[in-house]
């Protein structure tokens, strides 16, 4: 019932994103006038952690551990915590390991979901109802059940410490199964009959009818997909150990044991390790959102 | 391409009648189906399937980090596990910390959804800086509450002075600490609930709030009388979704309190970890891991029939 509401409303989903209500509310403009008041309020409460950060960043070591706080420090803003982080610092390793684990995750994932679903929707093979089944039970699993055999496996795979060993037990995801199954449900049959019938194969209807169809969904779940390998910390922090290793979430857990108190810095890679998917972020908010929207309820 | 196709197909359509023609058969094609599903399958068997099981047989064996004692045990570890004042404190915990957190989570971002969906100018402004910190890694969210939270130098009890609130000791404090991480949580995830929350108001028709106009229904009963009504699918989904998400809570406590002060906000996921990779004892570990995944199982079954019956 969930996935099939979800999926309906994800293709009107960006039709509406636009709001039809301006007119509507218009007229009690008391109360939107109101309504902004608070929003704003809570959006400022929402910026605060993120401006703090920052302003705490520029400050130098002294500036940031002083009393009276204040906002604009005495000395200056200063890049000395930024340099100090990434001069002793494994920032820039840590951070292609998360770009390449999680790139890696993200394309195997798309790969072997996409194909899966495909047969899911459209091929009537012996067993496929037993498939969905198992699939949908899988569901139920959660993860932190998996990393105590998952970690005793990974040492027989020789895989701690090595990237294969973060990425091969992230790419199943039997929600993003399900959220291209349903789209593929979607497609109207007649377009793959009519290849069929010229003779076309199964392979051949699949990568030149339906693939080029499904191209919003399968940003929506690369999106998803790659949002969640970038900032999983629980996997990742159990499977690596040598500081080379380490991807960029589970590394800033280690900076604040080894920098103490040293607030400026920690502030300094906190924002220099969010600053990819924020960046990311504003340049493809439109579509991030509608991905989150189409994927997210099926997915967690 | 695709209107081509269309044409085509029109055109030929009577031809498809009878059975066993190329397309008929291909659609039963055994050999593709399990062709397709064999990537996902191969990853599916051996990274969930296979340690599922195996975690199974760990946790009925002494199995340590060490490779040690690895022997047969029946079921000594679920007896002592179930015998484990330290478990079922981090069990209460996980539950009081789902329940305290999947509120907030819950009803702030429905508030923030009907909100912006008053028709506020500058919705990506809002947009923004709600679901923002949900791209952030868990590590950077505790980076920055940790430093906000620090008793003496942190700029909440700083603003708190200002209005004349003494200082609270935000993660030392047993009674506080789990309220501190709630409100750590709450601001680094809610975006993704208003999200959810806000492409489904959208979606709802314009003529029902039309109507409900004529009939001179004012801004709150819209809410209550349609708006309310409307979403509860995605209510129910969120809750959900919610209430398994919270109950999985590691990341952010383990990293501000460790799961101090005391142990008061330590979580089941965290005793795994600790018992399995911190006390080396995997075995003892894989059985509360498997009595954790139990009690999950009951919480999503009913959900499921309670949301079930609500909704027959």
């Amino acid at each position: 019932m969930a996935l099939s509401t979800l999926t309906s409303r994800a293709s009107t989903t960006s039709a509406a994103s636009k709001p039809p209500t301006l007119r509507r509310r218009k007229r009690i403009s008391a109360s939107r006038v109101a309504a902004t008041v608070i929003v704003a309020v809570l959006s400022i409460t929402w910026l605060i952690p993120f401006a703090w950060a920052t302003i705490t960043a520029f400050k130098s070591e002294t500036e940031a551990a002083a009393t009276p706080i204040t906002i604009v420090p005495k000395s200056g803003f200063t890049f000395g915590a930024f340099a100090k982080v990434l001069q002793q610092g494994n920032i820039p390793q840590w951070t292609w390991n998360s770009l390449f684990t999680s790139a890696a995750i993200t394309i195997i994932t798309l790969v072997i979901s996409t194909l899966a679903a495909y047969a899911l929707s459209r091929i009537d093979f012996k067993g496929r109802k037993v498939m969905m089944t198992v699939i949908v039970a899988s569901l139920i699993v959660p993860p932190p059940v998996l990393i105590i055999p998952l970690f005793y496996q990974m040492v027989s795979f020789h895989m701690i410490d090595a990237y294969w060993g973060i990425i091969l037990p992230q790419v199943i995801a039997p929600a993003m199964v399900f959220v291209l199954k349903k789209f593929f449900d979607q497609i109207p049959r007649e377009l793959e009959d009519a290849a069929l019938v010229d003779g076309a194969g199964r392979i051949r209807i699949f990568w030149q009818v339906v693939l080029p169809l499904s191209r919003p969904i399968l940003a929506a779940v690369a999106i998803f997909v790659f949002i969640g390998a970038w900032n999983n910390f629980l996997w990742p922090f159990i499977v690596t150990n040598d500081s080379s290793m380490l991807t960029l979430p589970v590394g800033l857990q280690t900076i604040k044991s080894a920098y103490g108190i040293q607030y400026a810095q920690n502030m300094a890679s906190a924002l220099l390790a969010a600053l990819p998917l924020i960046v990311v972020f504003l340049f493809f908010q439109r579509q991030i959102i509608k991905g989150i929207s189409t994927t997210g309820l099926a997915g967690t | 391409m695709s209107t081509s196709t269309i044409s085509k197909e029109s055109s030929q359509a009577p031809i498809q009648a009878p059975e066993n023609t190329h397309a008929s058969r291909l659609r039963r094609d055994r050999r593709h189906g399990w062709g397709f599903m064999a990537p996902f399958l191969a990853f599916f068997a051996v990274f969930l399937i296979w340690p599922l099981i195996y975690g199974v047989y760990m946790s009925f064996t002494g199995k340590s980090l060490t490779g040690a004692n690895g022997s047969f045990v029946g079921f000594a570890n679920y007896v002592e596990a179930l015998g484990d004042a330290d478990m079922w404190h981090s069990m209460g915990n996980t539950l009081y910390f789902t329940v305290i957190s999947t509120v907030p989570l819950v009803v702030v971002a429905l508030a923030m959804a009907a909100l912006v969906n008053m028709g506020l100018p500058a919705q990506w402004l809002w947009r923004l800086s709600f679901f923002a910190p949900y791209l952030l890694a868990s590590t950077v969210v505790s980076l920055f509450f940790v430093w906000m939270y620090n008793p003496q130098l942190g700029l909440i009890n700083e603003l708190l002075g200002k209005v004349g609130i003494a200082p609270v000791d935000w993660l030392n404090n047993p009674e506080v600490a789990m309220w501190s991480i709630v409100i750590a949580t709450l601001w680094w995830t809610v975006g993704f609930n208003f999200l959810l929350y806000l492409a489904a108001m959208q979606n709802i028709p314009q003529s029902h709030y039309e109507a409900a106009q004529l009939d001179g229904a004012g801004g709150w009963r819209q809410f209550f009388s349609i708006t309310l009504p409307q979403i509860n699918p995605t209510t129910i989904m969120i809750v959900i979704l919610q209430v398994l998400a919270s109950l999985k809570v590691f990341d952010q406590v383990y990293q501000m309190t460790a799961g101090g002060p005391a142990g008061s906000t330590r979580s089941v996921v965290q005793y795994i970890f600790e018992t399995g990779f911190t006390g080396y004892r995997l075995g003892y570990s894989a059985a509360i891991s498997y009595i954790f995944f139990a009690i999950i199982v009951v919480v999503s079954i009913s959900q499921f029939v309670l949301t079930r019956k609500r909704s027959a």
